[in-house]
């Protein structure tokens, strides 16, 4: 390492760990100010400021007391609210008084004089009126029967009580994200600019000049002391870096009110691109993209004797820039409905939820031509795309959690599991996913057009907060990126994604694409496998002289740029003879397949 | 059931298992030394440079031999009885076999130079070298590399690869020119020294220095220079380790001698991969090759032979390839280092001194005799064909954008390599195939 090398990634260093100190810079007060821009509607605004009144204008030097206020209070105008508002045993005896002992025939009109006239009675006989329409003029033998059904229905009512008038889960969290970021104040918000420099902008400056000076390398592959190095040998450092990577996503998944400074970091440039303020997917796009392009200057580097990879690279980078940052940000600004036009339904599963549907057809012909758009992606284009040329298109020159893969993640490649055992894990995991995600969206649809929200007693909601948090959140994210340093960079590629498993089966039983292996050149020396992201032992085939068609190959093409004897080719041909004969040829004695 | 025993378990040993057992129901049993599992000897430098870890050179994960019920045995075996067939070990009792098949490989070559058992001085063949070499050059100031081959120029590789200045002394007037044309060797020795290796030709080695505890302190040359240093690794070639079999009836010379069955001179008993001698090797052949390929093939006949299909050695056109640093190497046919009185050529280098190609073909018929290819990829298929049906050089040159075998994207020089051609051959009528035909013929 240069010395130039070494000051880079000591810069590098220091701005990441200026990143994270920024976290605790900022103070918070929550001003009326704060109260206004944090809520929008006026009567959620006054009872919110009412019941956080104590908090008032007082100043917090730490984000995690602040939130732990806005839960303890807002907590405690629950508990009043359930007090007032849930239904007791005594409103129901009271409702019970207004029938006769015998010969009951239910009529939700006997109700409306049962309580008083206070706030709470009213909303209870409303409430107590919704839910027992469905017994309107049915009789009942006692009131011992009637009373029973009574109860079960207070329950239920009860448990909805917090939703309707006070503070659900749901609500708090949205209210301590929004309240923590209006009520944000101090050296973040003064001099913004100063810190965007001193820490992502430090950052890519440190990490560039890491990587440039291996200009000055000869070009060729470069992969000495991978193994040795305890960042992608899976050492010290890969592993704290895989423990930052998980504990970035738990806060950017489930507590997004402790990173508002960040979001007030790129607040400039997301004012520039779309016209608001930054939220904590807009630092994640950002961060995301500017990751893909620093490392995928590494990564052009690295390969600059090798064409594919090269291309390849700028493909990513393109397409990240432009189709997933960009495009979407500048149609939220134009008041379009946004949208990542190359993310693909299994892989976009939102796609086709209700609201998502709803934006898309409410929005006039560009809605409708993106609803158009994606439908036809991934109906048409994703089986013919990937009978010319492989899942490759989109794998690794188009997507993504691709992108990522091959920029950031391509010093991990080599960390893929490459035994008989994971391949059998991979099949099952990855098209389970792709069950559930079928399952999911035809019971979305099912929805979305009948209206009913369940089929055969399950709950398609359920259904869509399960998938979500356990494959869209903890699988693509924590585990998809966060493992990189332990298993590689294409985890979730392998084992989880719902589009690559699509994709692959249309590339392992309709497809031109193969990998060709050359004669028999090779000498199993094991740098294919070993390299091969996604864990597929490449010199199995190689050294058999058999063709490699695999559903997982994503065709990134390192397995031919690693071999040192030039064994391995990704083609596109006549799909006539594609998995070939296991033939070595050289030995004319023998004439057998291996 | 007939017990096959091999010893080594090298590609030739393990190809003649896999292949036995895919083709009979013997009992195998492999026997090596050196290691427990298979692994692949071409990436011992990929370990010590930290491309991958010993794990990953493995060709079968170790469950497969279980599975195929091939039985490994990691011991040394000490001696041979060829009257009672019995094998006898450093630790295991005695074993006993019906067929026997020696792939004991090959060791490096050492030539008597004083000091050449020193503590620091190490060939580069097995995997007990690999930690030799591992040991040896820690924290070092220079190593020294005795002999310009294949192994001596990964050793270059390795030792530059954890910025040890290496002194590189190679015998010949360039580096490997005893194999290939002047124009190749000469470009390579220039692309190793941009590698900054002190390549230093027409040198070779007198005598290596011991500093006062028996370690290596340096080396003189045979000009009298000395180079200090702290590690010597001995790559003057290998030659066909027959240690095992010289005290037995087996016969020897180099190598152990066998027919084009492979067989030796005692019934039952074969010998192949790099130990093996052919008494009578397939014409244009050597009688000891010591190549990869050449034990993969030996293992794949051997094991016709023993499973009841007796089948003679009879390898297809050669072929070879190396990596040089960052330059790839392929050969197909024979480009032999110095013409041949028959042999006309045809050399074109590009301007990158990265990428070049050799041709040679027959004076007077034309035909196609052998490539040397260089950082540029052929499909090996063509080439064995074109070299079969003895095509003409004017056929390979038509058609050599078919064969070519580099990834996508990558430029294409044969539009440059056809040009220079019927600049050196004007009678020539070779035209540049614009349209690609995908089939092979």
């Amino acid at each position: 390492m240069s010395a130039l090398q070494k000051t880079g990634m000591s810069i590098f260093i220091t701005a990441s760990v200026m990143l994270i100190s920024v976290l605790f810079l900022n103070q918070y007060q929550l001003t009326e100010q704060a109260f206004m821009s944090a809520v929008s509607s006026d009567s959620e605004l006054k009872m919110i400021a009412r019941d956080l009144a104590p908090m008032k204008d007082k100043t917090y030097s730490f984000n995690v007391n602040f939130n732990k206020d806005i839960e303890h209070y807002l907590q405690s105008s629950n508990k009043e609210v359930k007090s007032r508002f849930s239904l007791t045993n005594k409103d129901i005896n009271n409702v019970l008084t207004q029938f006769s002992e015998q010969g009951i025939k239910y009529s939700t009109e006997k109700i409306s004089g049962a309580l008083d006239g206070s706030e709470e009675g009213k909303f209870k006989v409303q409430k107590l009126k919704d839910y027992t329409s469905w017994m309107e003029g049915r009789e009942y033998s006692d009131l011992a029967s009637l009373e029973e059904h009574l109860k079960n229905t207070k329950n239920n009512i009860n448990a909805n009580v917090i939703n309707e008038k006070g503070y659900g889960d749901h609500k708090i969290k949205a209210l301590k994200l929004a309240l923590t970021r209006q009520s944000s104040f101090g050296p973040i918000t003064e001099n913004t600019l100063l810190w965007l420099l001193l820490t992502i902008g430090l950052g890519v400056v440190g990490a560039l000049m890491y990587i440039l000076p291996k200009l000055g390398l000869l070009p060729g592959i470069k992969n000495d002391h991978i193994f040795h190095s305890p960042n992608s040998g899976r050492g010290w450092i890969g592993y704290m870096v895989g423990f930052l990577l998980i504990g970035f996503y738990v806060i950017l998944y489930w507590f997004p009110e402790y990173m508002t400074s960040w979001m007030i970091l790129v607040d400039p440039i997301s004012l520039v691109l779309n016209g608001n303020e930054a939220s904590q997917w807009f630092f994640y796009g950002f961060l995301y993209t500017l990751a893909i392009g620093v490392m995928g200057i590494r990564m052009i580097i690295k390969y600059r004797h090798s064409k594919y990879q090269m291309i390849r690279t700028y493909s990513v980078i393109f397409f990240q820039v432009a189709f997933a940052f960009l495009i979407p940000e500048i149609l939220i600004r134009l008041n379009k409905p946004s949208m990542d036009l190359k993310n693909i339904w299994p892989l976009n599963y939102t796609f086709f939820f209700d609201y998502n549907i709803e934006n898309l057809t409410q929005t006039g012909s560009i809605g409708l031509g993106m609803l158009m758009w994606g439908i036809i992606l991934t109906l048409i284009g994703v089986p013919i795309i990937t009978y010319f040329y492989g899942k490759r298109w989109y794998c690794s020159w188009v997507c993504g959690c691709g992108g990522l893969a091959e920029t950031l993640g391509d010093p991990y490649r080599q960390l893929s599991d490459k035994s008989l055992k994971a391949w059998k894990i991979e099949r099952w995991m990855i098209h389970s996913v792709l069950v559930f995600v079928v399952v999911m969206t035809f019971g979305t649809l099912y929805t979305y057009f009948t209206g009913s929200s369940e089929i055969i007693g399950i709950s398609t909601y359920d259904f869509r907060s399960v998938y979500g948090f356990v494959i869209g959140a903890a699988f693509a994210g924590v585990v998809g990126v966060g493992f990189y340093p332990f298993m590689g960079s294409r985890v979730w590629c392998r084992f989880g994604c719902p589009l690559a498993a699509y994709l692959g089966i249309v590339q392992r039983f309709k497809s031109r694409f193969r990998i060709t292996t050359n004669g028999a050149q090779c000498i199993s020396c094991g740098n294919c496998s070993t390299y091969c992201e996604m864990g597929i032992d490449v010199r199995s085939y190689a050294q058999k002289g058999q063709n490699i068609v695999r559903a997982s190959c994503v065709g990134c093409g390192v397995c031919s740029s690693v071999c040192p004897r030039g064994v391995l080719k990704l083609e596109n041909k006549d799909p006539k003879g594609r998995f070939g004969e296991a033939i070595l040829i050289g030995n004319e004695g023998v004439k057998m397949k291996t | 059931m007939k017990h096959v025993v091999i010893i080594g378990n090298g590609i030739a040993g393990i190809t003649a298992a896999r292949h036995i057992r895919k083709n009979s129901d013997f009992n195998i049993t492999v026997i090596s030394a050196e290691s427990e599992y298979f692994w692949s000897r071409t990436a011992l430098m990929y370990i010590y440079m930290g491309h991958m870890k010993y794990e990953h050179t493995k060709p079968y994960e170790d469950w497969f031999w279980k599975k195929n019920r091939i039985n490994l045995v990691h011991d040394y075996v000490k001696a041979i009885d060829t009257s009672s067939k019995k094998l006898l070990f450093d630790q295991n009792k005695p074993l006993s076999y019906d067929i026997l098949i020696l792939a004991t490989g090959a060791q490096p070559n050492k030539f008597g130079w004083p000091g050449q058992d020193l503590k620091g001085v190490s060939g580069m063949v097995s995997l007990q070298d690999l930690k030799k070499i591992e040991d040896h050059t820690k924290n070092i100031n220079r190593g020294v590399i005795i002999g310009g081959g294949l192994i001596g120029i990964e050793l270059a590789e390795m030792l530059n690869s954890r910025n040890i200045p290496v002194s590189f002394l190679v015998r010949e007037s360039q580096f490997w020119d005893n194999v290939l044309p002047q124009q190749e060797a000469s470009m390579i020795s220039r692309h190793i020294k941009q590698h900054h290796i002190d390549l230093r030709l027409k040198t070779e080695l007198k005598e290596i220095l011991s500093d006062d505890h028996g370690y290596v302190r340096a080396v003189v040359t045979g000009d009298g220079v000395e180079i200090p240093c702290q590690f010597v690794g001995l790559t003057a070639g290998v030659h066909p380790n027959i240690k095992l079999v010289k005290e037995s009836t087996i016969e020897t010379n180099r190598g152990i001698l066998v027919n084009e069955f492979l067989e030796t001179n005692i019934p039952d008993i074969y010998a192949i991969g790099d130990c093996a001698e052919h008494k009578h090797p397939p014409p244009g052949r050597a009688p000891v090759e010591q190549v990869w390929y050449t034990g993969r093939i030996m293992g794949e006949t051997v094991a016709q032979t023993v499973s009841g299909n007796k089948t003679a050695y009879q390898p297809g056109p050669w072929f070879n390839s190396a990596k040089f640093f960052d330059i790839e190497y392929q050969t197909y046919g024979r480009v032999w280092n110095k013409l041949k009185e028959n042999e006309a050529e045809f050399y074109w280098e590009h301007e990158s001194e990265q990428l070049a190609m050799h041709f040679v073909f027959d004076k007077v018929s034309k035909t196609f005799l052998g490539i040397n290819s260089f950082g540029i990829r052929l499909r090996h298929e063509f080439f064995d064909q074109w070299l079969k049906n003895s095509v003409s050089i004017d056929h390979v040159l038509k058609h050599l954008k078919e064969a070519n075998f580099d990834p996508e994207f990558f430029k294409s020089y044969e539009e440059d390599i056809i040009s220079a051609y019927k600049a050196d051959y004007p009678d020539s009528k070779v035209s540049i195939k614009r349209k690609k035909v995908l089939g092979i013929f």
